[in-house]
């Protein structure tokens, strides 16, 4: 993933430069954490790399297609098939059972109905649901709603899982399974991209990149932190 | 690159499917007024039709069986015909398949003598009327399809006996004063005497005879003044008319059958129809208006629920959805809640149909392509209703719609 000079200028009066002059690059595997206040534009990079929102300038290369120059359709394609969302607000859809959010994902990218239901089936167990299946969202805690909004993005084997503030509704103690949770996957050789302003998120990453007034930085590693 | 593609249709409805459950009593109340308009426009052409029918029906029964012959140099003021209608009409005409009855008469000039009734009780009052006196043979009473209300007709044997009775009609005998026979009345023509054997009730053909007074036609030949008969009724099995028309002048008058002139009656359906695409007209209105009503109800629902939706549509977008398939979702949906109100509203104006006809004990009579048509029409409301939110949906931005969902 390689993004060169991005920017991103809301045409509102007066124009907010959410992003100035971006460069990220992010390889394959990689587990990076995005350090910042809220408005620094950490939420408009990630919908950025997310493809849900497009920059006003700069390029982004994402497997090595351009992606901007790619229409409504294959962008959502890209969405469906590559990449995986988890959102602070979990997004779950509240009159449907935790299986059938989880299977949802299946819809926009074209797997097979039989398939869902057992690949469903297999990422609630990856995230240690399995019990809950049946259950409705409501009747679930934050950490389990998370678990399951995780579960949903892993359905369709993402290369890429873009979080916005995962643990942002989530006491420690949740915050710390899923924290856990996320370890697993990029040992898996998921790529993770994690936003957050709590530094107890971001040490856990690999990588911490913070985001000052639209300008992102890569942090370096402090000693006491475990590699 | 991931290909282009679609949605699966069984997806797409699936998920508009459950969107309109997850919320039954909002879908509910959201398809009453297509219900209530599909409804109406099914009540009203369904009971049209079967109204339409059932009268079409009486009248074409009637009309159907029905031939008239007449003189072809008609009454008027040119030269007498050379060939004349014949009297044994029942002989002549009975004897074709297919007739049921068949019978003719004819107007008795009886000068300026007047119809009187002679009773004992009204002597004081002057009871002498101009009516019209008609020679007619026994077959014309079952061949207008007439009913008694008193007393009985002549057969065959009273023409040839010159037998004095008559026959009235209703209108003649209240004039005449005279409510049964069963005292055997009296009326004189002039100064000939009759005696009342029966009284007309209703007669389904010729209903002018209701004023006359009826005799024999061997009786009106040897006291008055007797032509050839001027009409002929012919009442026939359902079907058999025209076959009966072409050959009725035939058996009437073989050596001369240009001289008759036939005529099949026809349904007055125009003014009839005319009369039905009025009332129609109104009720289809109605019904339409109802629709447009359902139809902007399923509008501002679908509408509502995309503004409430909106955080549903930003998890779609970032699953993969495109704007396409978010503004076929909720096109879906509308068009979902449009059929199923088409389907219910189709089926309760099936139900009006059915039981408007058992209250009247008529044969409920429907288009068959009426309810299919209906539902399918609902379908389309609901597709138009749902354009504008749909479009309003696909145009939402998704990294917007997550943050405000």
């Amino acid at each position: 993933m390689l993004l060169e000079g991005v920017s991103r200028t809301f045409e509102t009066e007066p124009p907010v430069r959410a992003l100035r002059q971006v460069d990220l690059t992010v390889d394959e595997g990689d587990y990076a954490a995005i350090e910042g206040r809220s408005g620094s534009g950490k939420s408009t990079l990630l919908n950025i790399l997310g493809l849900l929102d497009a920059p006003t300038e700069g390029r982004y290369w994402l497997d090595r297609a351009d992606v901007l120059a790619q229409s409504d359709s294959e962008r959502a394609a890209t969405r469906a098939r590559r990449i995986g969302f988890v959102f602070q607000s979990f997004h779950l859809m509240p009159h449907r059972n935790v299986l059938e959010n989880v299977m949802l994902a299946g819809v926009y990218s074209r797997m097979p109905r039989g398939e869902r239901i057992e690949r469903a089936e297999s990422v609630l167990q990856r995230v240690g649901m399995t019990h809950r299946a049946s259950f409705v969202p409501t009747q679930l805690s934050g950490g389990e709603r998370q678990r399951v909004a995780i579960a949903r993005a892993l359905l369709t084997h993402p290369r890429l899982l873009l979080c916005d503030e995962p643990t942002g509704n989530l006491d420690s103690r949740n915050t710390a399974t899923i924290l856990d949770l996320f370890d697993e996957l990029a040992a898996d050789g998921l790529t993770l991209i994690v936003i957050t302003h709590d530094e107890l998120v971001s040490r856990r990453a690999r990588r911490r990149l913070v985001m000052v007034d639209g300008m992102l930085s890569e942090q370096p590693r402090r000693l006491d932190e475990p590699a | 690159m991931p290909a282009l593609r679609a949605v699966g249709v069984r997806d797409l409805l699936d998920e508009a499917l459950a969107s309109v459950l997850a919320r039954p009593s909002r879908s509910a109340l959201t398809v009453l007024g297509t219900v209530l308009g599909i409804c109406a426009l099914v009540a009203t052409l369904g009971v049209s039709t079967t109204a339409g029918h059932q009268i079409v029906g009486r009248l074409d029964e009637l009309q159907a069986t029905e031939v008239v012959a007449e003189p072809a140099g008609g009454s008027g003021f040119g030269a007498p015909p050379v060939s004349e209608l014949p009297w044994d009409i029942e002989d002549r005409l009975e004897r074709l398949n297919g007739v049921v009855a068949a019978g003719g008469y004819a107007n008795v000039d009886v000068g300026d003598r007047l119809v009187s009734s002679f009773l004992i009780e009204r002597l004081t009052r002057d009871l002498s009327f101009r009516l019209r006196v008609v020679a007619a043979t026994p077959g014309l009473f079952e061949a207008t399809r007439s009913t008694l209300s008193s007393g009985r007709t002549w057969d065959a044997g009273f023409s040839e006996r010159e037998d004095r009775v008559a026959v009235l009609g209703r209108a003649a005998a209240e004039r005449l004063g005279i409510t049964d026979v069963a005292h055997a009345p009296a009326i004189f023509v002039g100064d000939e005497p009759f005696v009342v054997i029966g009284i007309l009730d209703e007669l389904a053909r010729e209903g002018d005879l209701a004023a006359a007074v009826l005799i024999p036609e061997g009786t009106a030949r040897g006291l008055f003044d007797l032509g050839a008969p001027s009409r002929l009724i012919v009442d026939t099995e359902l079907g058999a008319a025209p076959t009966i028309a072409a050959q009725a002048p035939l058996a009437l008058i073989p050596n001369d059958p240009d001289q008759v002139r036939v005529t099949l009656a026809q349904a007055p359906r125009g003014v009839q129809a005319g009369i039905e695409s009025d009332v129609q007209a109104l009720f289809v209105t109605l019904g339409l208006v109802a629709l447009l009503v359902g139809g902007i109800g399923i509008a501002n629902t679908t509408l509502v629920s995309v503004l409430e939706r909106v955080g549903e549509i930003g998890l779609r977008r970032a699953l993969g959805a495109g704007r396409s398939e978010i503004a076929l979702h909720f096109l879906a949906e509308s068009t979902l809640l449009g059929f199923v109100g088409g389907i219910l509203g189709a089926s309760g104006g099936v139900i009006v149909v059915v039981g408007f006809a058992a209250s009247r004990d008529w044969v409920p009579v429907l288009d068959p392509w009426l309810a299919p048509t209906a539902a399918v029409g609902g379908a389309a409301m609901g597709l138009v209703a749902g354009l504008y939110p749909a479009l309003r949906a696909a145009s939402l931005e998704a990294a917007e719609a997550l943050r405000s969902g």
